[in-house]
Formats: C-alpha cells, sequence, structure tokens
C-alpha cells in the first residue's frame, strides 16, 4: 500500500522545463525588486520569512537551551525575556501572519481562480516592501539591545517600567501591519471581482475560501492593533494618559484594542493552513473534500466569531466577571467550526483512495496536532480552568500545538505540495518524507511534556524553574534538536531540488485546481487565455474526461 | 455540467492578448474590462476605509470609556475648546466635501474647467481647516493644555483664574482628583484631533498631484477612478470630523 | 436627469467610455447642494442643541444628529445609495465591526463593578 502513488511524472529523459515561465521572462535583481507579477512577489515573501523563520527558531533554541537546567546560567534573565520577546515577535508577526497568505496565498490565489494577476500589483509590492521594512526595524531592535515586554507589549510594563527598545518594535508591527492590510485587502478584492467567468463562488477551492475569510480578519483586525501601538507609542513619548493608571487611564484597555487584533490574528494565521490542508486531503484521497459548503462556510463563521471571543486572552486580568461568562461562551462556540473542518476532512478521508506522499503526511500531522491545540483552547476558554492553566506552560503548548504543530505543518504541507508548481521540479520524496515524521516526531517531543508543565504549574517567561520540572524540560529540549533538524532538511533539499528535482510537469499530483492544468512554472500572466470554468471544484471524473480528449486529441 | 474544456493548456504562447478589443490608455493589462478594473480599484477603496473606521475605532472606544468614568473633566476639558472656531471648521469641512463631490461630477461629466476649479477650492479649504487646527492648537499650548508638557491644572481648579471661559459657563472648581483628568480628556482631544489633522495633510498632499494630474487633463477623459477614490477618502475624513465636533466640542454647552 | 453626456452611449456593452450607466451613476450637482445645505443645516442645529439643558439627551441628540450627517455623506457624496450591494454591504461589515469593537469592549467596562458593592 505503500508503495501506491498518484505521482505521474513526464518521462525524464525527455522533459524540459518550459523556457519561458515567469522565472526566466526577465533577468537581474531589478526585475525581481520592482515586479508586479504576483508570482514573484510570492518567492520574495518565501525568501523574506523563510530568513525570518530562521532566526525566530535560532531564538527559539536559546530558549530551550536554557530552559535544559533548571538556574538560568546561559544568559542572564533579562536577556532570557528579550530572547523570548523577540521570538513571538518574529515569528508571529514576520513569518505566522505572512506565511501562507503571502507566500502560497499570493501565488495561487490568481492561478486557483483563473485571473492573470492579482487585482492591484503595486499595492501587492508595496506591502512586500512594508513587511521588509518591518522586518528591518525588527532587525534593528535586536542589534540595539532588544526588547523584553513579551511580543504582547502588555501594559504599564511597555509604558512605563521598560527602558528598552519598544518604540522601534512598536513601528516595525506597524509597518508590517499595514503590509499585512495590503495584503488582506488585495485578496478580497481579487476573490470577487477577478474570478474567471463560470468560477461561482462555490467552485472555489476551498484554500480560496478560507484565504477570504482570513483577509477579511486582516482588513477589519489589523488597524485596531495599529491605533493600539500608536497609543502605546504616545504614551511613552508624550505619556497622554489613555494607559496610565496614575492618570486615571486604564492599563487594560490596552489588552482589549490589543487582543481585539490578537485574538482573530490567530486565525489569520490558521485559516490559509486549513484551506492548505483541504486541498491535499482532497488530491490524495480522489474525493471532493466532503461537505464542501459547510467548510466553505465554517471559515467565515470562523472569521465573524473570531472577533467576539477576545476577552479570553484576559480572563485573569481583572475584566467583569459578567463579561466573562459572555465571552467564555462564545469561545466554545468558535470550536464548532473548526470541529466541522477537522469533521469534514476525515469524512473526505473515509473510502478514499489514500496515497502517502509529503504533503499528505504533513497534513495527518496537522489534523491530529491541530485537533489537540484546538481541544486543549476549549480548556483554557473555560473562565474555571483557565486561572489554573493561563500564564503556565499549558498555555504555551497550547498555541505551540496549534500554531506550530497547525500552521507550520500546513505550511509545510503546502510548500511541498507546490513546490512542482512553483518550480518546476519535485522534491526527494524519500527524504522528505522522512523530515515530516522527524518534524512530527520532534514536535511531539518538544510541547507535548509542556502541557504536562503546565498542568504541574510551571510558569511561561521565566529563565528559572524548580528542580523538580527538569526532567520534562530536558524531554522538551530535546525534542526541540530534532524539532530543528526536522526544519532543517526541507530548507536543504528543497534548495537542492532548484537544480537536480525532477522535472514535474504541468500536473505531477493529478489535482483539479486551475493552477494544475497549466505549466509548472506558470507563465508570467499565468494563462495564455483566460479559462472558462465548467466543473466544480475537486471533480475527479472531469480530470480523468479532459485526460481521455487529450489522448484522443493525440491518437488523432 | 457540459464538459466542454477549459481552455488552458501547457502552450507557451505568451503575450497572445485576447484583445477583442481596444483598451483605453490607462487600463492595466492584467484587467479584462475597464469595468473590471473600476469595480476593483473602487472595491479596495472602501475596503482600505474599513480599516480606517476600525484604526479610528480604538480612539472612539478609549474616548467613551474615559468619558463615562471622568464627566465633570470631560465637560471642564471640552469648555476649553473654542465653539466658533469649532464650528467653523465644521462648516469648512463640510463645504470642502461639497467641493469635492463636485470634482468628481466634473470629471465625470469631463469638464475640465470645472475639475481643477473644485479639487484647488478643496485643498484651498482643506489648509483653512488645518489653519483654524493650529490656531486651536496654539491655544492649548499657550495654556499648557498639552498633556505631558507642563500641564497645567489652574483653569480646572480655579476656572477664575481663566475669565473668558468662566464668563461663558461659571464652571465650578473641580476637586484636584477630578481635575488631574481633564488632562486625559486633552490627551484624547490630540490624539483624535491630530489623527484626524495627519489624514488632512496626506489628503491636501495628494490633492496637490491630483490637481497637477487634472491640468494636464488626465481625468476628464473617462479615467475618473483615481478622483473618485480620493473622494471617498475626503468624505471619510470628513466623516470622522463629523464625529469628533460633537464627542469634543459639544458634550455639555450648557451653563 | 443630470448631464447630457451619459445617455449618449447607455448600455452599449464594451464601449471604451468611462460613463457605463449601469455602472457609474453620476449625481447630479443639485442633490450635492441639497446634501450639503443640509449637513450646514444640520450642524448649526447639533451647536443650537448642545446649549440646551436636556440631561442625558444631550448626547443622544447630539449623536444621532452625527449619524444622520454621516449616514447623508455616505449615502450621497460617496454614492452609495446608487452603488452596488457589495458596496453597501462592505459599508455595513464596517459598521458592524466598529460597534462590536465598542459595544464589547464597554460591555467589560459598564459590568465590571457589578455585584462589588
Amino acid at each position: 500500500m505503500s508503495s501506491s502513488t498518484i505521482v505521474s511524472l513526464p518521462d525524464q529523459s525527455t522533459a524540459r522545463i518550459p523556457k519561458v515561465n515567469f522565472i526566466t521572462k526577465e533577468n537581474g535583481l531589478l526585475s525581481w525588486l520592482l515586479t508586479g507579477d504576483h508570482k514573484r512577489i510570492a518567492m520574495l515573501y518565501l525568501a523574506s520569512i523563510t530568513f525570518f523563520f530562521a532566526i525566530g527558531g535560532a531564538l527559539a533554541g536559546l530558549i530551550r537551551l536554557e530552559l535544559l537546567t533548571p538556574q538560568s546560567d546561559l544568559m542572564a534573565t533579562d536577556t532570557y525575556n528579550k530572547v523570548f520577546t523577540m521570538h513571538g515577535v518574529v515569528m508571529i508577526f514576520l513569518f505566522l501572519v505572512p506565511s501562507v497568505p503571502a507566500t502560497l496565498g499570493n501565488f495561487l490565489i490568481p492561478l486557483m481562480i483563473g485571473a492573470k494577476d492579482l487585482a492591484l500589483p503595486k499595492i501587492n509590492l508595496l506591502s512586500w516592501y512594508l513587511y521588509v521594512a518591518g522586518g528591518i526595524l525588527v532587525l534593528y531592535t535586536m542589534a540595539a539591545g532588544g526588547v523584553d515586554t513579551g511580543w504582547t507589549f502588555t501594559t504599564p510594563l511597555s509604558t512605563h517600567y521598560l527602558n528598552t527598545n519598544v518604540l522601534s518594535t512598536g513601528i516595525a508591527i506597524f509597518i508590517a501591519g499595514f503590509s499585512s492590510i495590503f495584503t488582506g485587502l488585495n485578496f478580497i478584492v481579487t476573490i470577487h471581482k477577478m474570478r474567471a467567468p463560470g468560477m461561482t463562488w462555490f467552485r472555489l477551492p476551498l484554500f480560496v475560501w478560507s484565504h477570504y475569510a482570513a483577509s477579511i480578519l486582516m482588513v477589519l483586525g489589523t488597524p485596531v492593533l495599529a491605533i493600539a501601538l500608536v497609543l502605546v507609542i504616545l504614551e511613552r513619548t508624550m505619556g497622554i494618559g489613555v494607559f496610565d493608571a496614575a492618570k486615571g487611564g486604564d492599563p487594560i484597555l490596552f489588552q482589549h484594542l490589543f487582543w481585539f487584533y490578537s485574538h482573530p490574528a490567530v486565525y489569520i494565521m490558521i485559516l490559509p493552513g486549513m484551506g492548505v490542508i483541504s486541498e491535499v486531503i482532497s488530491t490524495f484521497s480522489r474525493k471532493r473534500v466532503f461537505g464542501y459548503t459547510a467548510v466553505a462556510f465554517s471559515s467565515v463563521a470562523i472569521a465573524v466569531f473570531g472577533f467576539f471571543v477576545w476577552e479570553h486572552h484576559m480572563f485573569i486580568m481583572g475584566v467583569s466577571s459578567y463579561s466573562t461568562l459572555v465571552f467564555s461562551l462564545l469561545t466554545m462556540l468558535v470550536a464548532v467550526p473548526s470541529a466541522i473542518k477537522i469533521f469534514n476532512w476525515s469524512f473526505t478521508l473515509y473510502k478514499g483512495s489514500i496515497t502517502f506522499e509529503t504533503p499528505m503526511l504533513y497534513a495527518f500531522g496537522f489534523m491530529g496536532l491541530f485537533t489537540i491545540g484546538g481541544l486543549t483552547g476549549v480548556f483554557l476558554g473555560t473562565t474555571g480552568t483557565d486561572i489554573h492553566l493561563t500564564e503556565t506552560y499549558f498555555i504555551v503548548a497550547h498555541f505551540h500545538f496549534v500554531m506550530v504543530g497547525g500552521m507550520l505543518m500546513a505550511f509545510l504541507s503546502g510548500i511541498h505540495f507546490w513546490w512542482p508548481k512553483m518550480t518546476g521540479r519535485m522534491y526527494p520524496e524519500k527524504i522528505s518524507q522522512l523530515a515530516a515524521l522527524i518534524t512530527f516526531i520532534g514536535f511531539n517531543f518538544t510541547f507535548f511534556p509542556q502541557f504536562i508543565l503546565g498542568t504541574l504549574g510551571m510558569p511561561r517567561r521565566y529563565a528559572a524553574y524548580p528542580a523538580e520540572f527538569q526532567v520534562l524540560n530536558v524531554f522538551s529540549t530535546a525534542g526541540a534538536t530534532i524539532l530543528g533538524v526536522g526544519y532543517l532538511l526541507p530548507i536543504l533539499y528543497l534548495t537542492w531540488s532548484l537544480r537536480y528535482g525532477e522535472i514535474a510537469g504541468s500536473n505531477p499530483w493529478q489535482a483539479t485546481g486551475l493552477e494544475w492544468q497549466i505549466q509548472s512554472p506558470p507563465l508570467t500572466e499565468n494563462f495564455p487565455e483566460i479559462p472558462i470554468v465548467d466543473h466544480d471544484a475537486y471533480d475527479y471524473d472531469w480530470l480523468e474526461r479532459k485526460h481521455e480528449r487529450e489522448r484522443e486529441v493525440t491518437s488523432v | 455540467m457540459s464538459d466542454s474544456t477549459v481552455a488552458v493548456s501547457g502552450a507557451q504562447a505568451e503575450g497572445a492578448h485576447s484583445g477583442h478589443h481596444e483598451h483605453p490608455p490607462y487600463q492595466r493589462h492584467h484587467f479584462e474590462t475597464i469595468e473590471q478594473q473600476m469595480d476593483a480599484t473602487s472595491f479596495a477603496m472602501w475596503l482600505f476605509l474599513l480599516t480606517e473606521i476600525m484604526f479610528f475605532g480604538g480612539l472612539f472606544t478609549a474616548y467613551l470609556i474615559y468619558r463615562n468614568w471622568y464627566y465633570p473633566a470631560f465637560v471642564a476639558g471640552s469648555h476649553q475648546l473654542n465653539i466658533f472656531w469649532g464650528t467653523a471648521n465644521t462648516a469648512v469641512l463640510i463645504t470642502s466635501s461639497f467641493t469635492m463631490a463636485m470634482g468628481v461630477w466634473c470629471a465625470q461629466t469631463r469638464r475640465k474647467g470645472g475639475l481643477v476649479l473644485s479639487l484647488c477650492l478643496t485643498l484651498l479649504l482643506g489648509l483653512v481647516f488645518l489653519g483654524i487646527k493650529s490656531i486651536e492648537y496654539s491655544e492649548k499650548i499657550e495654556k499648557h493644555h498639552v498633556p505631558g508638557f507642563h500641564y497645567s491644572l489652574r483653569s480646572f481648579t480655579d476656572p477664575a483664574s481663566d475669565p473668558e471661559i468662566y464668563d461663558q459657563y461659571h464652571d465650578k472648581p473641580l476637586a484636584l482628583d477630578m481635575a488631574r483628568h481633564t488632562e486625559m480628556y486633552f490627551g484624547l482631544y490630540f490624539a483624535m484631533t491630530g489623527m484626524h489633522a495627519l489624514h488632512m495633510i496626506i489628503g491636501c498632499a495628494i490633492l496637490g498631484y491630483l490637481i497637477f494630474r487634472a491640468q494636464a487633463g488626465d481625468y476628464t477623459t473617462g479615467h475618473v477612478t483615481f478622483v473618485e477614490n480620493f473622494g471617498l477618502y475626503w468624505h471619510f475624513v470628513d466623516i470622522i470630523w463629523i464625529f469628533l465636533f460633537p464627542l469634543l466640542y459639544l458634550i455639555s454647552r450648557h451653563g | 436627469m443630470s448631464a447630457p453626456h451619459e445617455h449618449q452611449h447607455q448600455h452599449t456593452k464594451d464601449n471604451d467610455d468611462a460613463t457605463h450607466d449601469d455602472h457609474l451613476h453620476i449625481v447630479p450637482p443639485r442633490t450635492y447642494i441639497i446634501v450639503g445645505t443640509i449637513l450646514l443645516i444640520f450642524t448649526a442645529l447639533t451647536v443650537w442643541a448642545s446649549y440646551l439643558e436636556l440631561g442625558v439627551f444631550n448626547p443622544v441628540i447630539a449623536l444621532f444628529i452625527a449619524c444622520v450627517k454621516a449616514t447623508v455623506v455616505v449615502l450621497f457624496f460617496m454614492h452609495v445609495k446608487y452603488s452596488s450591494k457589495l458596496t453597501k454591504l462592505t459599508v455595513g461589515a464596517g459598521v458592524f465591526t466598529f460597534l462590536t469593537l465598542i459595544a464589547m469592549t464597554l460591555a467589560d467596562y459598564f459590568t465590571r463593578a457589578w455585584g462589588r458593592w
């Protein structure tokens, strides 16, 4: 069974990468830096987020190394604070938020809906430059001595008690936020206005639906983060008093504004990943996604509900117990659409012709880990248990299960799945399956012990801890090492495959999306002729018929 | 479902432009039709305005909370604002919205002279608004009502020391505790009107560019999207002021 | 109803003129003049109302007038009355999220002291 595969590659002795494609179209650095082509911008994004992922990963490595022993011996405690803050800032704002949308979404949405480009190519490029500007400011912050507020910029810590680089970090996040706004705005406009003839809303791949939902959150949520950061900056520079208890301000107001964005931000991070999983699961079980409409609407439901739950980050911070009740209930409700997705993917697998290529392995990893991450979220959304579990390693484990176990798995799944389309070459299958396995094992070793640590009461954000927690921490650090290998491997073999990978041909997975019906890598304006769509998404019979017709044509 | 083809293949006929008719010069080539381009850009502008709504939303939330907590301080603070200048500015901004709307109409109906005139008037009114705003700001600076910079409570703990305002409203002195919260009022006043003024400044800069291009006749050949979208922005900034004015100036003007 | 221009190439699909009637509704200047006047009158009204002693109704009236003015600007100056459903929905979504932010944040502040005295 494990030998069965759907991969169908062209005859390697005769196959060549098409001479004309979006990569070879123009040469020179400037042709990349001034490009309007969504595919090139996606590549720019891919390179830059990989760079920041490496930095964030290195910082994570330092954190785990410090926590190997109960004392703070590798670095001073305030250095540790800076390291975990920078880890959070880099990973969340410079990796997770843009990861799938800005790379895969950017590359694929126009291809999937049959458009020549995103609606606003210049805005798309601008969004990359804003991202880079934000990234450079974060690098500057690190060079200038870092910041130690935690990625949450919690007031009054960030406004009154710290003398680190809050300003430059705040401005960096503000700028990077606008990059995210412009990406989301561009996606919404594109999905509404640029669909090919016949590509109705309910023929869209679910990848597009989930990006649409995430884009709504980006457009409506991010500005609130922006104003929260502006107020922090004004508070620090001018002391306007809105977050200053001494002047009658309320520090908790900052948290309201911050989490109004940052909770939906979790869905900005996970929704595009869910879109990837829908595509992968369907392709590798050769079935239409079960309950397409339910999955599509559950994305939108997550986006809408996402705006009504932010206060569950603040249950222990002195907010009203009555509003706590309401927000707790709403938090439970947001679990429903997430569960709909998991159930529907499971039903899609049921009686499907499943094959186990690398993207599918990562997708399985996603389903398992995201389910655990999501269910532990219900513990945290319950007001009683939250008081015990929040601000401990339980919450660290919870969001790493969702973000790393969920989002990062989905990202890797998607990168492997569309790598042949983006580059025209296959990645090496065996070693990548190994990498998927290593990542899964390493991940569980790293983060599962943290659930136990949290339940036992180990608080987060401290460099030192009581000696009785050491065994589990050693497990976690060892797991992080394995995880590191799991992440290093794809970077190495994907780079290798750029030159030496097998020629993929236009549709190695026999997938149904429009993007698979054109050459890989695609042409600069994607479609020589705008397609007319006459079938639903994931219609494998349609693909069969198309192949039959092509065979007839060649035999004639 | 019929079984006709999806007309995409590995063909390398790049640039085979499916030109079914001549495109106007301002149509970007990734759009199929000019309607699609206009629809898309105007929709994008609306989405951008959504982000602006939410951006100001944070400030309005803060304002509402503190106004409820420190009502007397907010009343005393608002009495320091000059109602004449505030009303005048509202009228100026509404009139500028009107001239902007007329500008859009001129562009749509291809009246170049009218467009340039409307845009110039809009710019002029925008600058008048900013001028009046700076007069108001300088009053606050003189009275040390800028939070964080030697903020003075004197007008609130001892209203009689500020005869200009006192003669109008006869405010009772506030207890020191409450008087201190006027700083919060002015903090929000400067944050909100400052953010609004920043939008005005950006708007004026773009207006300058628009006038320059309109003079060259760029917007009176059918390409009205840019003017229309800028109009949306300008009206949005107007709407923000429509709310700021009653919230900041008109909390309680009766004696 | 409006300038002579836009009736000339009505509904001829694929013409390259910007004045497609079904697509772009040209609001006549008369409407703008009426709307501008209404806005100025309402401005005067809200200033006048603020000098009356109306208790809790002072802010209610001030905000009501502001909402009316904003609505008029959105509908006529910003052409939403003549725009597609999508534009209307977009405006609605913005207002809805704006109100969510304010209402749900204030829900915390207004109930914080409940049961604590």
